[in-house]
């Protein structure tokens, strides 16, 4: 049993098959890659484990327990974040704020209201947020305001806000997307670490071969809604249905 | 000290220092010269100031920072001020119990209200919180107030009668609000030269409340719960998808808001011992979103400075007339000062709200931040001459190598 079990999972936008009898089984403490063309349904498949959208039918089961019918924060609360595909931050903050938002969300529950506290209080807090942005290399940006950042920026901030809550299951929508070589080279040593020092459980979707082959335990390929292949990375390189619908298209 | 750092500190201590002395600040002019209708150092427009800065404080802890937009303010005023009153006639004059119930009553009905329309956001969360005040207002203005229940006293407004009950009011007290015994009306009133400054009882007790309200929401602002209601504004979605609740959040302020509301009604009855439902109206509701926005939502002291804007011009625009005008005018050859005062005609009097339009236009357009943005823009552009004079001078004393 998988930490995460998606089963039969089906969605359709008017006439689109989104999903389409989609099972998807992530093992615990591995990197669970999935690929596919645009417009697979891989975001809207994430879409439908955070509680987004809710699968029209199928079921989606995170350490036993069903997801489905839960709010996004209840989700997050039960261990599971998400990285976006276009940088979800708060803009109008600065990035040290965006990391502790997290923190305090960890460590508060969904709500409290420390409306007298200061966060010269906060020290625990302060520390946990201040030690990711060096993991990331951004401590220098820390009271930078993060709608000034470059995207690639914003989407570091943004992994460090989900890496921060320590999730159990860590949901990346093309992390990399809009990075520079180098900035991808760093994310996926980050990654390895993260996946070697924590317990963390990562699920990813990725356009750049690169960095799916150097990071991913499985692989799953996703085409028009239907999962093609599950099967080890050595696997997949030479499977011709897969070189058909996927890398076929970035050969040619 | 006070738990604020530096420049909120120093900006608590100018608020105290305006407001302590506001009695001079307002009256610049001789009680007897020709300026003196620019005066506003009268005890009953400083109070207003006062009030309306509270009422604008609360609800820039709404909008200002979560950006949820209540056009229903109004109603948790009005609320305020019928429970204020209500203690007048059944216990006391004493304002204090009248001031605590009115945040508290004003408290719970925001709670009522907060929870329906918070299920909304944007656009219809602003007319849900309307349709609410308005349904208020008719309540108070002729339902609740019918011979056999009268509640409200409809349009003639709740006002303390002879004969009602003031069961632990003592002969010893004044028949007038009062703070154990000090009338709220008792004023002092200085003659230095020609000028006349007023010292009044109920303007130094608004001034402590509002001190200490001011405060508490600066202490709110820069505290993790004021970050949360930031991050609301900036970006819900990201909020709840790192596990915060956002309802729970903008609830509170919303009740917070709704009590600093009361807080404001109830002082205003404390002030003057009556209650109508024209402060419940949506023109009511409208004045507060104005008075935030033109002084600078989401700043600290931008609440305060457009109410004091706001009330500043209402009263003396409103008190400017055809005679004032032409008498300002007679050095122009008449043809020219009839023409003036036919242009300016409709912009006084009954019509400054056209003035105050054009005013909140103007700002809207050219300032988005306020009057809050307006003066950080002449500070900089100081800033920026004084930094260019001292390189000036950098360069005239670095010598030539
Ligand atoms: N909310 C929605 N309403 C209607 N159609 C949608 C919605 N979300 C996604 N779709 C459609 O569903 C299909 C799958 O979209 P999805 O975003 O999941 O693709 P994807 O695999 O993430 O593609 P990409 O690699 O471009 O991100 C697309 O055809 C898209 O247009
Ligand atoms: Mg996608």
């Amino acid at each position: 049993m998988g930490i995460l079990e998606v089963k039969g999972v089906n969605k359709r936008f008017g006439g689109l098959q989104a999903l389409g009898d989609v099972n998807l089984s992530v093992k615990e403490n591995t990197v669970h890659a999935i690929i596919g063309p645009n417009g697979a349904g891989k975001s809207t498949l994430l879409n439908c484990l955070v509680g987004k959208l809710i699968p029209d039918t199928g079921s989606v089961m995170f350490d036993g327990q069903s997801v489905l019918g839960c709010k996004p924060h209840q989700i997050n609360q039960m261990g599971i974040s998400r990285v976006f595909q276009t940088p979800e931050i708060f803009s109008d903050l600065t990035v040290l704020e965006n990391i502790m938002i997290p923190c305090f969300a960890k460590r508060d529950g969904s709500f409290r209201l420390h409306a007298f506290e200061s966060f010269a209080q906060e020290k625990d807090i302060l520390e946990k947020a201040e030690a990711i942005l060096e993991d990331v290399n951004m401590a220098d940006k820390r009271h930078m305001h993060s709608a000034s950042m470059s995207r690639g920026d914003k989407r570091r901030l943004e992994m460090a806000m989900c890496l921060v809550q320590e999730p159990r299951l860590l949901l990346l929508d093309e992390p990399t997307a809009g990075m520079a070589r180098a900035d991808t080279n760093n994310t996926i040593d980050l990654l390895k670490q993260i996946n070697d020092q924590r317990d963390i459980t990562m699920c990813i979707i990725e356009h750049d071969m690169h960095v799916v082959f150097s990071l991913a335990d499985r692989i799953t390929v996703l085409a028009q809604g239907r999962p093609l292949v599950e099967d080890a990375p050595e696997n997949i390189k030479g499977n011709p249905k897969v070189q058909e619908a996927y890398l076929g298209e970035v050969a040619a | 000290m006070l738990g604020l750092n530096f420049r909120d500190r120093s900006l608590f201590f100018i608020v105290i220092a305006l407001t302590v002395l506001a009695p001079f600040i307002l009256n610049p002019f001789p009680s007897e010269s020709s300026l003196a209708q620019f005066n506003a150092g009268y005890p009953d427009l400083m109070q207003r100031f006062v009030i309306f800065g509270i009422f604008a404080i609360g609800f820039n802890i709404l909008f200002g920072l979560t950006g949820y937009l209540s056009f229903g303010h109004a109603a948790f005023l009005g609320v305020g001020s019928y429970a204020a009153v209500w203690v007048f006639k059944l216990f006391t004059y004493n304002v204090l119990p009248a001031i605590i119930l009115a945040v508290a009553v004003a408290g719970l009905f925001s709670l009522l209200i907060g929870y329906v329309s918070l299920r909304r956001s944007g656009i219809y969360f602003s007319i849900l919180t309307l349709a609410f005040a308005q349904m208020s207002f008719a309540l108070a203005y002729s339902v609740l107030s019918n011979p056999k229940f009268n509640l409200t006293n409809g349009e003639t407004g709740l006002q303390v009668y002879a004969d009602d009950p003031q069961w632990l009011h003592r002969d010893s007290l004044p028949d007038l609000p009062h703070l154990f015994g000090l009338s709220m009306r008792s004023n002092y009133q200085l003659d230095i030269g020609a000028w006349t400054f007023n010292f009044n009882v109920g303007y130094y007790l608004c001034v402590v409340i509002m001190l200490i309200v001011f405060y508490i929401a600066i202490r709110l602002f820069r505290s993790p719960f004021g970050m949360m209601l930031r991050a609301i504004k900036s970006n819900q979605q990201r909020l709840n998808y790192t596990g915060l609740n956002s309802r729970p959040y903008t609830l509170a302020a919303f009740v917070i808001s709704g009590m600093y509301a009361g807080l404001a009604g109830g002082l205003m009855a404390a002030m003057d011992p009556l209650a109508g439902a024209e402060r419940m109206q949506w023109t009511a509701s409208g004045e507060v979103v104005l008075m935030v926005i033109l002084g600078g939502a989401g700043t600290l002291i931008g609440p305060i400075l457009g109410a004091g804007f706001i009330k500043y011009f209402e009263n003396i625009f409103s008190k400017i007339n055809d005679q004032i005008l032409h008498q300002w005018f007679a050095f122009l050859p008449d043809g020219l000062e009839d023409f003036l005062v036919f242009i300016i005609h409709p912009f006084i009097g009954k019509g400054w709200h056209l003035t105050l339009g054009i005013l909140f236009m103007l700002v809207v357009i050219f300032l988005p931040g306020g009057l809050v943005e307006g003066g950080q823009r002449l500070g900089k552009l100081f800033g920026r001459r004084k930094k260019t004079e001292d390189a000036a001078k950098d360069a005239a004393n670095t010598p030539a190598e």
